[in-house]
């Protein structure tokens, strides 16, 4: 396919977006497919055409890990394919991951030239079709570096944790990844769903991949139980270690009621569904079980995949249930539009004060009360402030709470000599290092709760300063 | 995947086996659990190490078939292997100290988490003192082990088919009233009514007691938050706060009622599970 010069004009003036072909909103609700089916070739090369291959691009400067956003777009303009995915992964690793979950309308695309008269750039959806088109036809392997004799042990299988592993093998170290549960992805297995983020066609690709590159990958370990770092060290002859154990440890709101019979907290609901596939119950053992209406505490990515997971479990009515109004809802743009879509209804400016519960233990409703936003607080965000006598009773039947995750506790107790911060995040400088020699930790363990790709941009600085550690010992 | 090196039908509904799991093995402590999975599509289920023997690199597991995934889990033989199994998962259990006098208390399968507790608490000195119940002689397991590590042991059936004709508390409520012999501690493994029981027999004593508590669980490492159970009024997940807390503190209603949330589920999997096998489905 080639653009005659008109077209090309026309493109480029060109204010929206292509738009993507996805599942109708009525039948998606009923399977667990993939909701965006992605650009085809011919879209991907018209998309590409309206960028302007600006000399000092502003996009690239909203991407944690600095892809080069035109020199990528610009391959596609020419339909050289193989090339764009070559310049993508020069800077990331996991591109079909990253096309399809980074937040861009925060981040590349909310800097893109284009984007102050119309649409900016679908840099996201070419990235994905870049990665699709790479799966497609079978990834290339690099060549096998010459080994450096050294071990390095790489602690949870998350972005983080894949991105290092896979860098460091590539640098020619030996790399052994420990991972707690009995499938590898972190989050991108147990939290994202299906419906987002394949885990077959892509996911588990992406990790035979870093495999393919010789890392050896050990599930059913968990560090600081079954082995402690300290131990990686001493009896295992590991020369560094890196820690990208995430934010996995469930936040409640600590209102009454709340340990009754059909509360969920995300993490739960969400692992369930997406690991351990409670949606092909009896043919998968673990179960579910969900009332006709659920509410879903929270407006994060999280919340938006519990309440699209619970409408296609079976239920009848999904509510969001969030205390700040439209404006703070922190999921990306294109959660809140999916879940609008699929009939997600939003109560906002509302938060629960009590989760009632049958004669048996069982949710029959949640109490809660009306807020209106005051002075903003310490996150710059307004504070929202209940409104006396507001207080109205939700009759639901399963709650999930999705406030949000810190990190989990264990290897931090478990090894001597971590410096932490303020809220159980382990503390690293720019380079991932952390306050003991040899030991290195990056992505949700160390920022809190954040995003895939910002995880994967500090698995790979780490996985650089790893290398240079390595060289002096 | 986890090979399976010895199994032992112990009862008409509880197995023993043996697996291999050397890193697990080398760092089993009594009061600690594993979780597996039996193959690909199964559930993860914890399940108390019973023993553990680190120079072989096994763990022994005692388990109940009650439902789905420990009756497919009692089909298995030696020389096949599990898909999954991980641990040793949560907190180790604490030695009293100073070393005393111990009432050690188990109910059913609950015997088989009793047991290596029993056996830390012989080796560590003290004086132990065991109850064990079942409903019937049959169902009674670990007899001889427990004697082995135990100062006394008193044997209960519900139906009177060996020992005394009744429960562990009958047993318990005399040692209680012997004030010529204090009891320093109470560790009471079995089921949840067994346990609530016991706690409100002690309660107006004033005696410590410690229950290893069963509740549902998923991932096991404080992730899920399935596990959690109200413990003095505050919520503790049993998987990393636990599974042993202080009887007196348990609310056991809350705990009954959310180990029952799955009790449909559970009788379709056992089903579908039961007649794959009559019509030679396989698992
Ligand atoms: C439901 C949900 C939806 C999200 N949606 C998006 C999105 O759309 N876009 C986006 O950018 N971000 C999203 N995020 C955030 C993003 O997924 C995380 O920021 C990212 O996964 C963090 O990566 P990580 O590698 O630091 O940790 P994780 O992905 O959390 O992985 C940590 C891994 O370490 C393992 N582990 C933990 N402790 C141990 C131990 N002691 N021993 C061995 N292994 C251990 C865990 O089992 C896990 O596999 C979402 C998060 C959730 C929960
Ligand atoms: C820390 C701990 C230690 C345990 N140790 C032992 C042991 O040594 N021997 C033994 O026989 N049993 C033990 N159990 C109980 C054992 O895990 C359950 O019997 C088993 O999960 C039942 O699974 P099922 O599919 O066979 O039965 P199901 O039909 O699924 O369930 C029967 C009952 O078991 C409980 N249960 C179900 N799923 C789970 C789950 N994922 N986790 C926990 N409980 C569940 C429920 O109360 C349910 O009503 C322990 C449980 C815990 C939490
Ligand atoms: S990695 Fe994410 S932020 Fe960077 S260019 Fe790709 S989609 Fe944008
Ligand atoms: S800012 Fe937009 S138009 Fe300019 S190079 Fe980046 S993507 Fe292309
Ligand atoms: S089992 Fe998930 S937190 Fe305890």
């Amino acid at each position: 396919m080639s653009l005659d010069k008109e077209t090309i004009k026309e493109l480029r003036k060109l204010k929206e977006k292509h738009p993507m072909p996805e599942q109708d909103p009525r039948e998606r609700i009923k399977n667990f497919d993939e909701v965006p089916f992605g650009y085809d070739q011919e879209t991907a090369v018209k998309e590409a055409m309206r960028c302007l291959q600006c000399k000092d691009a502003k996009c690239v400067e909203g991407c944690p890990v600095e892809v080069d956003i035109p020199g990528f777009i610009k391959l596609v303009q020419e339909e050289k394919f193989d090339e764009g995915i070559k310049k993508l992964k020069e800077k990331n690793n996991l591109p079909a991951v990253c096309g399809r979950v980074c937040p861009q309308e925060s981040q590349c695309e909310s800097f893109c030239v284009r984007g102050k008269k119309g649409q900016p750039v679908a840099i996201g959806r070419l990235e994905r079709f870049l990665a699709d088109y790479e799966l497609a036809k079978g990834v290339e392997k690099p060549e096998k570096p010459a080994p450096s004799g050294k071990r390095v042990a790489v602690v949870g299988s998350g972005p983080a944790g894949l991105t290092a592993a896979g860098d460091l093998a590539r640098m020619g170290h030996e790399v052994v990844l420990f991972e707690a549960f009995h499938a590898t992805g972190g989050v991108l297995r147990y939290g994202i769903p299906e419906f987002r983020l394949p885990k077959e066609k892509i996911l588990q690709r992406e990790v035979d991949y870093i495999a393919s590159l010789g890392v050896d990958i050990r599930t059913n370990v968990v560090i600081g139980k079954t082995i402690t770092v300290d131990e990686l060290f001493d009896e295992e002859g590991f020369h560094a270690v890196f820690i990208g154990t995430g934010a996995g440890l469930p936040q409640f709101l600590g209102i009454p009621g709340e340990n009754c019979n059909g509360v969920y907290s995300a993490n739960e609901f969400l692992t369930r569904t997406n690991l351990m596939k409670a949606y092909k119950f009896p043919e998968w053992d673990t179960p579910i079980k969900l009332a006709k209406k659920v509410a879903v505490v929270g407006a994060g990515n999280v919340a938006m995949d519990s309440a699209r997971t619970a409408l296609r479990l079976g239920a009848e009515e999904v509510h969001i249930v969030y205390r700040r109004s439209d404006k703070e809802m922190p999921a990306r743009a294109e959660e809140i539009e999916h879940a609008k879509e699929e009939g997600v209804i939003f109560n906002l400016l509302t938060n629960p004060v009590k989760i009632i519960a049958d004669e048996n233990g069982w949710v029959k409703g949640m109490e809660c009360i009306k807020m209106e936003l005051g002075e903003p607080d310490e996150s710059g965000r307004a504070r929202p402030v209940p409104i006396k006598g507001s207080e109205f009773i939700f009759d639901v039947g399963t709650v999930v709470i999705a406030i949000g995750n810190s990190p989990n506790p264990l290897i931090p107790q478990t090894t001597s000599g971590l410096e932490l911060g303020r809220k159980g995040t382990i503390k690293a400088d720019s380079d991932g290092a952390t306050s003991r020699k040899g030991i290195f930790a990056g992505g949700d363990i160390v920022t809190g709760a954040a995003t895939v790709i910002l995880a994967m941009g500090a698995g790979k600085v780490a996985a650089r300063a790893i290398d240079r550690y390595l060289g002096t010992l | 995947m986890f090979k399976i090196v010895t199994k032992k039908v112990l009862s008409e509904v509880n197995k023993l086996m043996e697996i291999e799991a050397p890193l697990v093995a080398r760092k089993a402590q009594p009061g600690q659990f594993i979780i597996l999975r039996v193959r690909e599509n199964g559930e993860r289920i914890p399940l108390t190490i019973a023993d553990s023997d680190k120079e072989k690199g096994t763990i022994t597991i005692i388990f109940q078939e009650i439902g789905k995934t420990t009756k497919e889990l009692g089909t298995l033989e030696v020389g096949e292997y599990l898909s999954d199994f991980v641990g040793p998962l949560g907190r180790p259990m604490e030695l009293p100290s100073p070393p005393g006098r111990v009432v050690a208390i188990g109910g059913g399968v609950g015997i088989a988490p009793v047991y290596p507790k029993v056996k830390a608490f012989h080796d560590a000195g003290m004086e132990v003192i065991s109850i064990i119940g079942a409903r019937t002689a049959d169902l009674l397991i670990l007899e001889d082990e427990m004697r082995a590590v135990s100062n006394e042991l008193h044997i209960c059936t519900d139906d009177g088919t060996k020992g005394h004709h009744g429960f562990v508390s009958d047993i318990l409520q005399k040692m209680l009233d012997d004030k010529s012999q204090k009891i320093d501690e109470i560790i009471a493994v079995g089921p949840l009514p067994m346990m609530r029981v016991i706690a409100n027999q002690t309660r107006p004593y004033g005696v410590k007691t410690l229950v290893s508590l069963n509740p549902i669980m998923v991932d096991g490492t404080g992730m899920c938050g399935c596990c959690r159970v109200s413990v003095g009024g505050e919520t503790k997940f049993s998987c990393v706060d636990g599974p042993v807390f202080d009887a007196h503190q348990v609310d056991f209603d809350e705990l009954t009622r959310r180990s029952r949330t799955y009790l449909d589920e559970e009788k379709i999997a056992l089903e579908k599970f039961e007649h794959n096998c009559r019509c030679g489905g396989g698992k």
